[in-house]
């Protein structure tokens, strides 16, 4: 039993994190305002934020950390899962604009199943960050029951022809492609049926609708494919695989929670708390804020905890899909828990949207009190965890 | 990092689960309620021939030389069938002070007869009109110049009917904190159990001009509430890893019945009410697990712990009264029946929590390490 990291982790951790200080804008964390768990606030709020977050990711290209995890031969440093980990941990505890999925997900999961072909037309552009892609899973009636998908390709010549629709397609259109499962067998069984494609933003006949969030921004939006042809080599791996590469896919996904956002937010917190007084007594002596507080803290140390878990349990080689449910579970209550307390700390005040009129604590609350929403929602509702825990953990009967 | 238990540590749990399983399951809990000692003398030095009350105790005295791990996971195992007795007493409270603060003599005299399970120990801390800590405690120790004398009356002192010495704490001589070793056979003590929840034997204890010898001291005189501080934030700990016992039983059980009972014609567990339960309460067994065991790993490894302490306290508590209440709920009407020995775990729950400070009074002392003011 160990609760410490390596020497080694230790200094790779401390050689990032003096990248992420050099490389971050002096005044990005009065401006960064993501709220751990959400998925609301992944747009930015300004041209210069977008600028700033575009000069973020070249540097990381450039000093060799865009793609810190993959193997050594494709550039990367062949990090270990408790070092990714740490990547994780730190880059999302300075709300660094760094979370790119095509790096994180489809790039490493391209190289453990993609055909050779798939490794030369992808995987150079990702590792540039010049290939950024959306996920195309979710359909109006697949959310939860993403086995139901509807959408089809249909194999004619050296093409595929995709019709359907899409859903809470983040960051869509900001993308270049869409990473898209699709039905390819329309007679087979519901889990091998279905494949990957590649799919070009442009290519005639993708057409793609913003959904304007509750918190104003524009980070969903629905994609349609209407005879949209795509060339057979952006098939990614063997056709009707999807599913099973999906999987794969999900592995890369567990440690992507933004972990360290919450212990920042939990010192937004405590810093607001410090520094206010209310009826002539400082803030922090009023014992229902304390305990709040106090119940927080234990929970983002049990979330930290469960994080580390995963990861240790993915370099021991297992696949820790039911404690990165619990880990998904424990994340995503905790913010709408952190959500909820920041509005009763600030009482009347959680009102203020706007930092320029006074909002506490750059206006996060309320953003957050409306993305936390998302948390429990989206990667597989609270819900989805807890049937999977219950199932696959404690082998509980599904019938 | 390595959250898994090493092999050794592995077998100490292993092997707890399996002796106490067999010498003493939690429906000894029902036979040892109305018994006027509480325990079996038989167990006791079974234990000892285990090495279990010196798993802490260095070797030079006749102990394991084990660490604090070692002994959270014979705890955590005795949560499992929510063992009475005067384990906790003498191993987590009485032998950790003596090895903290005794003198080589007393160290010598005492240590290996604790090993030997032939002394059984008891901390007396709380009074009435007190609270959790170490505040407002009014018994007083006053020296006289040949001897010391003790006044006052205590709560809640876990076995002291059946102890050789009750680790007492006053006010005094002066200002600060004593504690001193008390024979309870001695003149002016009398001990009597109290009838508490989860059936422990805790008692009253009351000192009337009782005169304590200077060999008796524990410590500095006056000059012991930080160390009282720490070994009640080690008890606190302790107590949380019995809880990981106690809550780790009941969801096993729980898991179980619902695979097993079956109501329309299906095994309740297949209703997806039940199984997010059930996912509930791993959530909140694993996380007490992992809580406390990286507490006591920092404690083993001789770290700072105090804050990592609380938090663990704060949420076994709350996780400990969750998950008892959900075992309740899933096990039904049967559960509420005194035969049924569910309740034993629930009883437990609650009474681990108010041990060495509730879920309220660790995060309160979490909220001062948050440093809010």
């Amino acid at each position: 039993m160990e609760f410490q990291f390596t020497e080694k982790e230790l200094a790779f951790r401390a050689e990032l994190e003096e990248f992420i200080k050099s490389a971050l804008p002096p005044d990005w964390q009065e401006r960064a305002r993501s709220w751990p768990g959400g998925y609301g606030a992944m747009e930015y709020d300004s041209e210069q934020d977008r600028k700033d977050a575009e000069s973020f990711k070249q540097k990381m290209v450039d000093e060799g950390w865009f793609t810190v995890s993959w193997p050594k031969e494709y550039g990367g440093r062949g990090l270990s899962n408790m070092e990714q980990a740490i990547y994780f941990e730190r880059t999302s505890y300075y709300r660094a604009p760094s979370l790119n999925i095509a790096t994180a997900i489809m790039g490493p999961t391209i190289l453990q199943i993609g055909t050779e072909e798939n490794k030369e037309d992808w995987v150079p552009g990702i590792a540039k960050g010049e290939i950024e892609m959306w996920l195309g899973y979710s359909e109006p009636d697949a959310g939860s029951d993403l086995a139901s998908i509807r959408t089809t390709a249909v194999r004619e010549g050296d093409e595929y022809v995709l019709n359907g629709q899409k859903i809470w397609s983040s960051l869509a259109h900001a993308s270049n492609y869409g990473w898209v499962i699709a039905r390819t067998d329309p007679d087979g069984h519901r889990h091998r049926s279905v494949s990957i494609i590649v799919v070009d933003n442009n290519t005639p006949g993708v057409a793609i609708r913003p959904l304007i969030n509750i918190i104003g921004v524009h980070s969903f939006n629905e994609v349609f494919f209407d005879n949209v042809r795509v060339p057979a080599r952006n098939l990614i791996g063997q056709e009707n695989m999807g599913f099973y590469y999906l999987m794969t896919a999900l592995d890369f996904e567990r440690l992507i929670v933004n972990i360290g956002a919450f212990k920042h937010g939990l010192e937004m917190l405590c810093g607001y708390v410090k520094r206010t007084e209310r009826g002539g007594k400082p803030l922090g002596a009023d014992p229902h804020v304390r305990r709040k507080l106090a119940e927080i803290a234990a929970r983002v140390e049990i979330a930290y905890l469960f994080y580390w878990r995963t990861a240790t349990l993915l370099d021991q080689g297992k696949i820790p899909s039911v404690e990165s449910s619990a880990l998904k579970l424990v994340t995503t209550e905790l913010s709408r828990m952190l959500a909820n307390a920041s509005m009763e700390i600030l009482g009347p005040y959680s009102m203020l949207m706007d930092p320029a009129q006074g909002a506490p604590m750059n206006g996060m609350a309320p953003r957050g009190y409306l993305d936390c929403i998302s948390a429990t929602i989206g990667a597989g509702t609270s819900e989805i965890q807890r049937n999977i825990i219950a199932t696959r953990g404690l082998g509980l009967p599904s019938k | 990092m390595d959250l898994d238990l090493t092999k050794e540590q592995g077998f100490i749990k292993s092997s707890a689960r399996e002796f106490l399983k067999k010498e003493c399951p939690v429906s000894t809990v029902r036979e040892m309620r109305d018994d006027p000692e509480g325990f079996s003398r038989n167990v006791w030095k079974k234990m000892a021939v285990l090495g279990w009350q010196g798993i802490m105790i260095p070797e030079e005295y006749d102990g394991m030389g084990g660490d604090f791990l070692d002994l959270a996971l014979i705890l955590e195992a005795m949560g499992e069938v929510c063992c009475n007795g005067p384990f906790f007493s003498t191993v987590a409270l009485g032998a950790a002070a003596i090895i903290q603060w005794g003198t080589e003599e007393q160290k010598k005299e005492l240590l290996p007869q604790i090993s030997k399970g032939n002394l059984i120990l008891s901390l007396a801390v709380a009074e009435t009109h007190q609270w959790y800590g170490l505040d407002g405690i009014q018994t007083t120790l006053t020296d006289t110049g040949q001897d010391l004398v003790l006044n006052g009356a205590k709560l809640f002192v876990e076995n002291a009917h059946i102890s050789d010495y009750i680790l007492c704490v006053a006010q005094g001589p002066g200002e600060g904190l004593s504690v001193v070793m008390v024979d309870p056979r001695s003149p002016g003590v009398q001990c009597s159990p109290l009838n508490t929840f989860a059936y422990e034997k805790q008692c009253s204890a009351t000192f009337h001009n009782v005169h304590i010898p200077r060999a008796n001291i524990l410590g500095t005189l006056g000059a012991m509430r930080e160390g009282l501080e720490g070994l009640q934030e080690f008890a606190a700990l302790a107590k949380c890893l019995e809880t990981v016992g106690v809550i780790q039983a009941a969801f096993e059980q729980s898991v179980e019945y619902a695979k097993s009972r079956k109501q329309f014609g299906r095994a309740i567990g297949s209703f997806q009410a039940i199984q997010h339960h059930c996912a509930n309460m791993v959530v909140d067994v694993d996380g007490a697990r992992l809580i406390s065991y990286q507490a006591a790993w920092r404690v083993a490894q001789g770290l700072p712990a105090s804050v990592e302490i609380s938090m663990a306290k704060a949420w076994t508590g709350e996780a400990a009264k969750r998950v008892t209440a959900l075992s309740h709920q899933i096990h039904g009407a049967i559960s509420f029946c005194d035969e049924f020995d569910l309740h034993f775990y629930y009883r437990k729950a609650k009474a681990c929590e108010t041990a060495f400070g509730d879920v309220q009074y660790h995060l309160d002392k979490t909220a001062d390490r948050l440093g809010l003011v």
